[in-house]
């Protein structure tokens, strides 16, 4: 129950991580699956159709549902951390999102019990996704699911955008800001202005799929090109949603880790910005086979590879942090390094997807696919580690174990280059992607195998953390304040877990590094900004619960509105629509609730702080 | 951190009542982070439909359709109704709540009526012209955009309305000030889609 009504950013962390756990173990599952059927050719383990929904829930869940939670996981546990603030600007709507894309993500994953799943790839390009190619209801739990899980993506956006701008302690101005906050508000800045555009693609294919509009169907007018631009101006600048993160965690974990101040943090900060700027001009670059001429895609190759200018800033700035300082290769930092090759050899495979006319001989081969999972596995997913085993002893109070932690280390990264290395010379000598078996004696079978070896091997070392996870659960939660020693940032100056009022008293910041500053000036910890006094806490709520609740029953209803029933009472309740408006009802009936009731809160008094 | 009752027992409200806490200027930030995203909403509606105008599968096309002086009286409601609510927010300003009342209730009225001019079109286009959402490519694009924007309206109304219970019922607050002021920058933000669509819908599929 506490956890169904919490509002504390840091139990909400923890919400996230075990969700969007959840989910990265089921997208695992649906690639060793993939990865087992392509073991050998002509394999009959899956038939075409599994095959495709595999591929399609696969990269869904894994983009939006698994790695997405982890990333606001982090930013959850760590932001307010960082400023130096007690929570979140809108604490509340933090818990709102989290459940709106728990509900979204549990609604997707229900069209594998309700019917089909999903089965016209993670992109649902049209026509595919239209009823004609697509007639089970697998692709509404695409839209709907998604639409409502994006809610959350949004809120969340928003809500780190206000707290960042608003809430930072005294003296941090923006250029003293730890590069994780700067990640985080760039990331939110993007999800702003990109998910709106997924928002109305969604609605659209919708509306093409249960009111048999026309905006896709060329038929009825329609064009399947929209789509293709709807989906990619909002899916490039989701590559960097993801990414942006997982550079700003490498920018804590290897200054921490080198005893180093980041070099050239503002450069890192600009280029940041002109990452994410660059980022909303390039989505053509999906589409160059798809016939947009030889001007758009000479415009859209060029602004593509001019991203690799502030990457390699970036990539530079990392290798100069570790260069002369006292490195020490923990767990984290290990994942860390571990990421700059790894992340560097798919940027250059992008590079080489920019060029228009490479592309068309790369497209639809698994050349693709390995390239953006160069990015995502060994950019994001390394990069996520990072964060995981270096944070996690401030969300739990408890050390992972460093040995365990290498050797998920060395079994993870094994078995990526296994299993994704191979994949580029799959595609360059033509293997396509999304094809769920391949002729004999094509030269594809080695590969192949070595790939799904590797990917087995990855899966050990999932297993590994999850034991690492487990064992350490169980060990008291006694890590110190500061466990690396190193810290630099404020987090690491209040205790592990923090207290859920996080500081005692506002710190002072005096510069970048705030912590690291005070600890070379000799202190032991920050100076306060504000005397002792009572604090405000939000109260805890079960609103934003019922609010997801209500629109998951919303959603259902107007996916099944109109479908035909056996029984009469559900055609009743279905095709007038009184599911969808119960669902509603639930949803406005609890902001209606929000609204008429105020909640003031509540008060930790200055005693009962000075008696913990 | 400043508290919302305590300040608002002294009875005496700042100039300014919606920034007076961190609570409400962050509501109102906030708002307008959010306003920009609605903006990318409705940009993408609009190419969309941009895209699609003449795409009429020979169904009604927009020159045959649109009854112009209909859509300036909506138009003109809602102009209105956004200066109305301007009014409310200087009243708020003043501290005068039942002007403040009044006001929004204005424009809660002036929207009520725009809402049901806008039904009525779509009725007319349904029944007489036989112009729907299946019609054509250029039928859904109409529809999604123009009903998006209805549907924030009647948002804007319902979200109004309870304001203005919360009003009655709780008076000027710093904790009611910056709600208000925020679903006045909502309805703005309404009304400039809708100078859009007046222009990009109907004007323009009027003339060519
Ligand atoms: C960890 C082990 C993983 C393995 C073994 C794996 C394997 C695969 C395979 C075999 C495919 C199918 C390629 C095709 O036929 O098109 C695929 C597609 C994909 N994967 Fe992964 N994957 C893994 C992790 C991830 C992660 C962590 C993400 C994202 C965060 C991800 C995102 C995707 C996407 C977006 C696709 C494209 C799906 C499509 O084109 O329809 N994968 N993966
Ligand atoms: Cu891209």
């Amino acid at each position: 129950m506490d956890w169904i009504t919490t509002v504390d950013h840091k139990k909400i962390a923890i919400l996230y991580l075990w969700a969007g756990g959840l989910f990265f173990g089921i997208g695992g599952l649906e690639a060793i699956l993939i990865r087992i059927q392509l073991i050998k050719p002509m394999n009959t383990f899956l038939d075409a159709q599994t095959f495709n929904e595999l591929i399609t829930m696969h990269g869904t869940t894994m983009i939006f549902l698994g790695v997405m939670p982890v990333i606001f996981a982090l930013m959850n546990a760590v932001i307010p951390l960082q400023i130096g603030a007690r929570d979140v600007a809108f604490p509340f709507l933090n818990s709102l999102g989290f459940w709106t894309f728990l509900f979204g993500g549990l609604l997707l994953n229900l069209s594998w019990v309700m019917g089909g799943a999903p089965d016209a790839g993670w992109t649902a390009y049209t026509p595919l996704s239209g009823k004609g190619y697509s007639a089970s209801h697998g692709v509404d739990f695409y839209t709907i699911g998604l639409q409502i899980a994006g809610l959350g993506t949004l809120i969340g956006g928003i809500n780190f955008l206000a707290t960042i701008i608003t809430m930072r302690a005294p003296g941090m101005s923006f250029m003293r800001m730890p590069m994780f906050a700067w990640a985080t508000f760039i990331t939110s800045a993007i999800i702003l202005f990109a998910f709106p555009a997924v928002t109305v693609g969604l609605v659209l294919l919708t509306f093409d799929r249960i009111l048999d509009a026309n905006f896709f169907d060329v038929a009825g007018g329609g064009n399947p090109v929209l789509w293709q631009h709807i989906f990619w101006i909002f899916g490039h600048p989701e590559v960097y949603i993801l990414i942006l993160p997982a550079f700003g965690i490498i920018s804590e974990v290897i200054p921490t880790f080198s005893r180093k101040r980041l070099f050239g943090y503002s450069s890192m900060v600009f280029a940041t910005i002109l990452i994410a700027f660059l980022g909303f001009m390039v989505w053509a670059h999906h589409m160059f086979t798809t016939g947009l001429g030889p001007v758009a895609n000479a415009l859209f190759s060029v602004s593509t590879m001019l991203i690799a200018v502030p990457t390699g800033i970036k990539i530079f700035n990392w290798l100069f942090t570790m260069w002369g300082g006292q490195v020490r290769f923990t767990t984290p930092n290990l994942f860390a390094a571990g990421f700059i090759p790894t992340f560097t050899m798919g940027g250059v495979t992008g590079v080489m997807l920019a060029s228009a006319p490479a592309d068309f001989q790369f497209h639809d081969t698994y050349f693709v696919v390995a390239h953006f999972h160069y990015v995502i596995v060994g950019g994001l997913v390394l990069g996520l580690f990072a964060g995981l085993h270096y944070w996690w002893p401030k969300m739990f109070g408890r050390m992972l174990s460093e040995s365990l932690g290498k050797w998920t280390f060395w079994t993870f990264i094994i078995g990526f280059h296994l299993t994704f290395f191979v994949q580029h010379f799959l595609g360059l000598m033509g293997m396509q992607r999304r094809v769920f078996t391949y002729l004999p004696n094509q030269q594809f079978d080695t590969l192949n195998l070595v790939s799904t070896v590797g990917a087995f091997l990855m899966g050990v070392g999932m297993i590994i953390f999850l034991v690492n996870v487990f064992l350490t659960s169980r060990r008291p939660a006694d890590a110190p304040d500061d466990p690396w020693e190193d810290g630099r940032t404020l987090e690491w100056t209040i205790p592990s877990p923090p207290p859920e009022y996080n500081f005692k008293q506002t710190p002072l910041v005096r510069g970048l590094d705030a912590f690291w500053k005070e600890k070379m000036a000799g202190h032991k910890g920050m100076t306060p900004a504000e005397p002792v006094g009572p604090i405000h806490m939000p109260s805890a709520t079960i609103l934003p619960f019922l609010m997801s609740v209500g629109i998951f029953i919303a959603g259902l209803g107007f996916m099944f509105s109109r479908d035909e029933f056996s029984s009469s009472i559900m055609s009743f309740l279905f095709n007038n629509y009184i599911v969808t408006a119960l669902g509603l009802l639930i949803t406005f009936g609890s902001m209606l609730m929000r609204s008429l009731f105020d909640d003031h809160g509540w008060h930790i008094e200055p005693e009962e702080l000075e008696g913990r | 951190m400043t508290t919302a009752h305590a300040e608002a027992a002294d009875g005496t409200l700042p100039h300014e009542p919606e920034k007076a806490t961190l609570e409400g200027r962050n509501k109102v930030l906030a708002f307008w982070l959010f306003l920009g995203g609605e903006a990318v909403l409705f940009g993408t509606l609009f190419a969309t439909f941009l895209a699609l105008r003449n795409q009429t599968n020979e169904g009604p096309s927009a020159a045959e359709l649109f009854h112009l002086p209909l859509v300036a009286a909506a138009t003109l409601l809602l102009l209105v109704s956004s200066l109305t609510s301007v009014f409310a927010i200087q009243a708020m300003h003043r501290g005068n709540v039942a002007q403040l009342r009044n006001w929004l209730l204005v424009t809660v009225l002036l929207g009520l009526a725009f809402l049901i001019l806008e039904i009525y079109e779509f009725s007319v286009y349904v029944r007489h012209e036989e112009f729907g959402m299946t019609t054509s490519a250029f039928s859904s694009a109409f529809y999604t955009l123009v009903g998006f924007h209805g549907a924030h309206v009647a948002f804007g109304i319902l979200w109004i309305a309870v304001l203005i219970g919360q009003l009655l019922h709780k008076g000027l607050t710093v904790v009611t000030a910056p709600k208000i002021y925020v679903s006045a920058m909502y309805w703005h933000f309404i009304d400039v889609v809708w100078v859009f669509i007046f222009t990009v819908v109907y004007l323009l599929g009027k003339v060519g």
